[in-house]
């Protein structure tokens, strides 16, 4: 028995499953009130996905306004609101980027949640019309050596690395860390980046009576049904039941086939309008092109392709099934667009027809299943002002001041603490990890992990290019959340910076815990306010961004995690800067202010376990003076490696391990301040002419500290250590391979997951 | 002269190896599975990739492509083929170059800078090197653990077919090293790197890969 519109109309006191459906009872009401009946099943599940908090960004919205607010950026040709904004980059060329979070998904089934993790972000960078050129990850995990942890993390490198691999997108970078707060819920965020002519930018309207709906990509199937709703929006518990079903299962291979033909469909001209399916599946598409449009639209589901016939109606419209587009197309271009697809095997399907009206409808076996006003389904939906509390604990977690622990005095201690620092697994070497993904294809990747950034040519002729990095230290956020986002934000900046990049965007994926605890909507409130008060002072806009809640175990959320990605410009990547040092007898010198500053440190994490104090301070006019002098530096210095998490003691040991080449170093004043601090707006970079760059960083306004000459096969600190080069290595390297088993060795023990299963 | 530079679906270091011809100073050719037109092209490389998904077994389904009869049948009479990663892999479910490809015995998929030994200087695809030669090329893939009978192996050695050799360690578990080998002519090369990724500083580890290229554009003139 179908429930068409007519018989809820009828039967307005029938009851119906809101609840399990993730509704609130006033949403529920709020719904029939729009409809002036009760919705059909079929509605209810439209409605159900599309107002989650993964869709509708309900508790987040009245923040993120001020993302919104921001002045007005030249660079920015398409703002927040579209799949994803678009940043020009100089010569005719834009460039689309997003990240998104797949955090859910990645922890009930970790291959396949990461994997679709890359693939929904691709459609979302493809749909703006623009070639995708590369993917980066940032991914949180447990304990590094807690159990689950090794459940989980092959299984997303895999996932990340499998699909992104079999895509043809070169990965050049991202994050990999690990604290107890993500144990029972990992963060999975994934980057793509796509590069299009300013003309050719796409957008996800459904315009002009009579063109027609094209579905066209994978079968749907069952997977995914309310992937965003009862995974995206819900917290997990231990006794719940297993959320499996939930998550989508993809097909890389297939996805790569829909974008060579969708870039053939543009280059042809043949779309009006063009939305991926991801999260709420047909759903969202059809609801958010009908809304975005200026007429109605309607679709007959008997026509969409099914690989289960056994579906109902309300599941074909929640499923997430993977690989699919929704393009609108005038009925003179639907045989050429249809033809494209034949070449390049992809199913496609007329479903429907742009309408008269403001009516999204969908029929089902003749009969009328929705009959809705789309923009109340997609743009519409509920927005809550949500209460927020300053958490309880946040004065006594600032009170107790990392400054008080016990240091390291000795030259002894103090390498302990060095090596303790470089080769813990936040610190230690991640190639573990990166070799999964191939950092080639396509053959325009400059720069890749571990370097700051990523670096892509995007003009073999011009040599310009783009640069990309992504931060998200989540301990300074858990101590401060406004300073916390403001930092990675720097972070960011300075990773683009010091490759020689000039910044131009930010996008961020904003991973938190329940909205629906004042103290984490507090912290939330805070991180936006930060980024945007960041974002106002370095004159860069936000161009969109991901919101992922209910990032929690029980009542337990993780430490807030704003994820921020900077975006910057080259425009000759032949001037990019390294980040290891090459060539002995060139001084080291170091830029910018050092403080005694160990708040949130990973020295305070690593060597006592210890979170507390406040981050350190933000100062986001040095950031600037040090970005612009980094900016006039291409030519003057062969390195550059920007200060973060561990300090000069993690920078000197990367850029040293990086080709093998040491240095002999005397650093003045308090050596374990100058070797853990993690005072921002700092750089170290290598010279030949160590005057001229003086020169450069008087006139700029930033302090240069000389700490030394690369030459040898040691780091030596004078009077004080001397560090082996193959001695850090080996500590450095063994750490994520001891964990997560050396590949020689693990023959015939294969973690869960590792093994593709397509 | 013209190289063409077969699409599958799936392929994905077609851009690359088009490059590569480009820089080595020949003429890049865009060739398309399902026709059945070598388009004149005076040899072929078969890119990297993951055709059809690496459904089935890895490089089998592309191995039955319409173009792939034009292209046993024209190597048979001496076109140099060169087949990369994926393209190895066709090759050999095609039965131009012996052995096969399996998963690698780590299990994971592996990209790194690989040394390799060049064994066989005088293959249409390796005349710019010198036998002995190590070069530094990116290695990638998830399938690349080259396998075949022991008194295959020992066949292949004797008649000098290894044309590449895992140096410094081996990625992937290949049988006695093997990286690469070549068909009974020396016109069919096969390898798992990708010399196409080493053919500028300023994206590669090394430009070593370069020589394959400018070796193809001399051998297909001898021909």
């Amino acid at each position: 028995m179908i429930d068409t519109v007519e018989l809820a109309a009828k039967s307005p006191d029938d009851e119906q499953p809101w609840a399990e459906l993730g509704l609130k009872s006033d949403e529920y009401d709020r719904i029939k009130s729009i409809l002036g009946r009760r919705p059909t099943t079929a509605e209810l599940a439209m409605y159900s996905v599309m107002w989650s908090e993964h869709c509708s960004y309900k508790s987040s919205k009245v923040h993120l306004r001020q993302f919104g607010d921001l002045p007005h950026s030249d660079a920015l040709l398409v703002g927040i609101g579209e799949n994803a904004g678009v940043v020009d980059v100089g010569d005719g060329y834009a460039v689309t980027f997003k990240v998104e979070s797949h955090n859910h998904p990645s922890y009930v089934e970790p291959y396949q949640g990461a994997a679709t993790g890359v693939g929904g972000i691709v459609r979302d960078i493809l749909t703006m019309g623009a070639r995708p050129i590369a993917v980066m990850d940032s991914l949180r995990f447990g304990r590094a050596d807690a159990p689950d942890t090794a459940r989980v993390l092959p299984g997303v490198v895999a996932g990340v690395g499998g699909y992104g691999n079999c895509l043809g997108l070169p990965n050049i970078g991202g994050e990999l860390l690990f604290d107890d707060c993500y144990a029972g819920n990992p963060l999975v965020n994934a980057l793509c980046v796509g590069v299009m002519r300013h003309e050719d930018v796409r957008l996800a309207k459904a315009e002009g009576l009579g063109n027609k709906v094209i579905l066209f990509g994978a079968r749907t199937g069952g997977d995914g049904i309310g992937g965003v709703s009862v995974l995206a929006s819900e917290t997990f518990d231990e006794h719940g039941p297993a959320k499996r079903p939930s998550v989508q299962v993809g097909d890389p291979f297939t996805e790569k086939l829909l974008i060579e033909a969708c870039l053939e469909i543009f280059a042809a001209d043949l779309v009006t309008g063009i939305q991926d399916l991801g999260g709420a599946g047909l759903s969202c598409a059809t609801s958010e092109l009908a809304s975005a449009g200026t007429g109605g639209m309607h679709v007959d589901l008997d026509t969409v392709p099914l690989r289960d016939s056994t579906l109902t109606p309300a599941e074909i419209l929640m499923s997430e099934s993977q690989e699919r587009m929704c393009a609108i197309v005038e009925p003179a271009k639907v045989d050429a667009f249809l033809a494209v697809c034949r070449k390049w095997d992809v199913l496609a399907t007329v479903i429907g027809e742009v309408t008269d009206g403001d009516r999204l409808t969908v029929d089902w076996h003749g009969e009328r299943i929705v009959d809705v006003p789309p923009r109340t389904v997609a743009h519409e939906g509920p927005v809550y002002e949500r209460p927020m509390t300053r958490p309880a604990d946040l004065d006594a977690l600032q009170a107790d001041d990392a400054a008080r622990l016990p240091r390291p005095s000795t030259g002894a201690e103090l390498q302990a603490h060095w090596l303790a620092v470089v080769s813990s697994p936040d610190g230690a070497d991640k190639t573990w990890v990166t070799e999964q993904y191939d950092r080639y294809v396509r053959g325009n990747t400059v720069l890749a992990q571990p370097e700051d950034a990523g670096v892509v040519r995007i003009d073999e002729q011009s040599h310009r290019g783009i640069a990309l990095a992504l931060d998200g230290n989540a301990r300074y956020a858990r101590l401060d959340p406004y300073a916390g986002a403001q930092l990675n934000l720097a972070e960011a900046y300075r990773n683009v910076a010091v490759s020689g990049a000039k910044p131009l965007a930010v996008t961020n994926c904003l991973n938190f815990g329940s909205p629906e605890e004042p103290e984490v909507m507090w912290q939330f409130a805070e991180a936006v306010r930060g980024l945007a008060d960041g974002c106002r002072e370095l004159g860069l806009p936000v161009t969109g961004g991901n919101v992922s809640l209910y990032n929690q175990t029980g009542d337990v959320p993780i430490n807030p995690t704003p994820v921020i990605g900077v975006l910057g410009v080259h425009e000759d990547v032949r001037r990019r800067i390294p980040g290891g040092w090459r060539a002995d007898g060139e001084t080291v010198l170091l830029l910018g202010e050092t403080r005694a500053e160990f708040g949130g440190s990973a020295w305070a994490s690593v060597v006592h376990g210890h979170l507390g104090g406040k981050p350190p301070v933000v100062d986001l006019a040095a950031e600037r003076r040090l970005g612009e002098l980094l900016a006039g530096l291409p030519g003057l210095v062969s390195s550059a490696h920007d200060l973060a998490d561990g300090g000069l003691a993690q920078t000197l040991a990367e850029s040293a391990l990086r080709y093998g080449v040491g240095a002999r170093l005397h650093l003045d004043g308090d050596l374990f301040t100058a070797l853990f601090s993690e005072s921002a707006a700092r750089a170290v970079v290598t010279t030949g002419d160590s005057d001229a760059v003086r020169t450069a960083a008087a006139a700029a306004g930033v302090p240069v500290t000389e700490l030394g000459t690369t030459g040898g096969d040691t780091l030596t600190v004078d009077g004080l250590l001397e560090l082996g080069i193959t001695e850090l290595r080996a500590a450095w390297s063994a750490t994520l391979p001891a964990l997560f088993g050396a590949p020689e060795i693990a023959v015939g023990s294969v973690p869960a997951g590792t093994v593709p299963t397509s | 002269m013209r190289i063409g530079v077969l699409t599958f679906p799936g392929s994905l270091d077609d851009v690359d190896a088009a490059r590569a011809v480009r820089l080595a100073g020949g003429e890049p050719v865009a060739l398309w599975h399902a026709d059945h037109d070598l388009k004149d092209v005076d040899a072929v490389i078969l890119p990297g990739g993951f055709s059809y998904g690496d459904y089935l077994r890895a490089g089998a389904i592309a191995a039955r492509a319409p173009l792939m009869q034009d292209v046993v049948a024209r190597a048979n009479d001496g076109m140099p083929v060169l087949g990369i990663c994926n393209g190895f892999q066709v090759l050999c479910e095609a039965g131009l170059l012996p052995g096969a490809l399996t998963r690698n015995s780590h299990l994971h998929f592996r990209n790194r800078d690989q040394v390799l030994t060049v064994e066989r200087s005088d293959t249409a695809w390796t005349g710019d090197y010198a036998t002995g030669q190590r070069i530094v090329i990116p290695v990638k893939n998830g399938e690349g653990r080259y396998v075949a009978a022991d008194a295959d192996l020992d066949r292949l050695e004797g008649e000098g077919r290894v044309v590449f050799r895992y140096t410094d360690g081996n990625p992937n578990g290949s049988s006695r090293d093997i990286a690469g080998v070549t068909s009974e002519n020396g016109r069919v090369v096969g390898l798992m790197p990708h010399p196409e990724h080493a053919v500028e500083d300023l994206t590669g580890p090394s430009t070593d890969g370069l020589g394959f290229f400018t070796s193809v554009l001399k051998a297909a003139v001898a021909a």
